[in-house]
């Protein structure tokens, strides 16, 4: 308890607040590091994941990738990628977007598919064109399960984010690895607790822009839903 | 003018859903495809829009082959009504029904009051404009269908069991409400139930559907009933139970029609 007192009171401690390394400026390069790969990510998995959702096909190609992905573990990638190109952001940036694309591209799918395919046939039959349904059809209404999938994939960047301080001196990490090299306890605490309470006030944000996103038609139904029926359960896309 | 020349549709897995279909549906009425679940009645009305390709045959309209026509611009000229309706459900319905108009390039301001009108047209309020599909009855959301599949004014109206999942106090309003309308707009309009009485009601032309997708009959209401084509015609229409073969007797000095079974199915208009 004593340990956490003196976390606390290390980031408090407003030495920590100023000067090269202070907790803004890594908090910055954490944010910014994350960004980067979030983005990434979401170029590489969200056009695919839609692919995917939309023709209906390659799911269990996609399941399997994204299984193989997971399963990799994200310190060995990054040791992999450290010894073959060298110190720097690059490394930690490449490991982050692996760990990343799977439950963006599980989001991705699982939010198209999630659309009733009558409502896309009908779509269809009125002559929309393919990207017109993917555009104003399919998107908006799987738009909720897709920011699900943004917002697991952002809280898991940034828990490992830390790991770019393994190989550049960016990012939250930097505290929780020079605390064990030093044996600094109090900062190494105070590094994990921010990245702590970073991670929740992402994820905190994503869950609001989820709410936000439900086609207000959608939540009237929901809301009578709610009433009457028991909840659908819902794709999972962690 | 609608016309089917040996049409045929073969899945890849070697299922046949249409087997050497002819017919021909003249503008201005109303054709009924009328079968029992797997007839190939809901794919022969798809093949008119090109949702379905045939596999043998032509469909033509106007004399031109569908099939060298591109499939959008193709569907953007036809209305199509489907079974619970298909609105989009995040869209409001007076954007529901002015969706084809916008991508086609109409103005939305001048789409959505054409929307309005349509509304009246299929006897909707006005109020209901700025609902969404899940706020309204399933009577009302099959109206906005019907008013959607007529907002380009197209010659052609498709409707796919447009009225199953209604109740039937519903169903019948909306029958009625539909041959008002084809009184009114006298469209090109192909209709698919399997609901025979709905098929005696609003057809003009019978096109009777048997498995394995081969036609029957086609041919008019009264000359379905007057000479069935084959004993499994007329025990759809209902002839061998009796249900249309109607007498007459005389009560109390008026006459009294009754049915196969004896039951009273109403009295003679004197």
């Amino acid at each position: 308890m004593n340990l956490f007192v003196e976390g606390f009171a290390w980031i408090l401690d407003p030495a920590n607040w100023s000067g090269p390394g202070s907790i803004p400026e890594r908090l910055g390069q954490h944010l910014a590091v994350s960004a980067t790969v979030l983005l990434i990510a979401m170029v590489i998995a969200l056009p695919v994941g839609a692919l995917i959702g939309h023709t209906g096909r390659g799911r269990e190609a996609a399941v399997m990738v994204s299984g193989g992905l997971r399963a990799l573990p994200t310190l060995g990638v990054l040791t992999l990628f450290g010894l073959w190109i060298g110190i720097g952001l690059t490394a930690p940036i490449l490991a982050l977007v692996i760990l990343a694309i799977p439950p963006l591209l599980a989001g991705a799918y699982a939010g198209f598919e999630s659309v009733d395919r009558r409502t896309v046939d009908a779509a269809r039959a009125m002559g929309m064109r393919e990207l017109q349904i993917v555009g104003g059809v399919e998107l908006p209404l799987g738009l909720p399960i897709l920011v699900g999938g943004i917002r697991s994939a952002s809280v898991q960047i940034i828990a490992t984010a830390t790991l770019a301080a393994y190989l550049a001196d960016e990012g939250l990490g930097r505290y929780i690895f020079q605390g064990l090299k030093t044996r600094d306890y109090a900062e190494m605490l105070g590094g994990s607790i921010l990245v702590i309470a970073l991670a929740l006030v992402v994820d905190g944000c994503f869950a609001l822009v989820q709410r936000i996103v439900v086609p207000a038609g959608v939540r009237a139904t929901r809301t009578r839903e709610l009433r009457s029926r028991p909840a659908r359960s819902r794709a999972a896309t962690g | 003018m609608i016309e089917f020349r040996g049409v045929s549709k073969q899945y890849p897995d070697g299922t046949v859903a249409v087997e050497g279909v002819d017919i021909v549906i003249e503008p201005h009425t109303t054709t009924v495809l009328v079968g029992s679940s797997g007839s190939g009645k809901t794919t022969l009305l798809r093949m008119i829009n090109r949702m379905v390709d045939p596999t043998g045959g032509q469909v033509l309209i106007d004399g031109t082959d569908v099939a060298t026509v591109d499939p959008v611009r193709l569907r953007r000229g036809i209305g199509y009504v489907m079974q619970n309706s298909g609105l989009l459900p995040h869209r409001t319905v007076v954007d529901n029904v002015a969706t084809v108009p916008v991508l086609t390039g109409v103005s939305r301001k001048q789409a959505r009051a054409r929307a309005l009108e349509l509304l009246d047209t299929v006897g909707l309020e006005r109020s209901l404009a700025d609902k969404y599909p899940s706020q309204l009855s399933g009577g009302q959301q099959q109206r906005v269908g019907v008013a959607r599949g007529l907002a380009v004014d197209p010659n052609i109206l498709l409707m796919d069991e447009p009225f199953g999942a209604v109740d039937p106090i519903v169903r019948s309003e909306l029958q009625q409400e539909l041959l008002r309308l084809q009184g009114e707009l006298g469209k090109t309009v192909v209709f698919v139930t399997h609901d025979i009485d709905e098929a005696f009601l609003l057809g003009d032309q019978i096109v009777i559907m048997q498995q394995g997708g081969r036609i029957s009959q086609a041919a008019s209401p009264a000359e379905i009933l007057a000479a069935p084509a084959d004993a499994f015609v007329a025990d759809f229409v209902g002839a061998e139970r009796g249900k249309r073969s109607l007498h007459l007797t005389e009560v109390d000095g008026r006459t009294v029609v009754v049915d196969g079974d004896g039951r009273p199915a109403g009295v003679l208009a004197p």
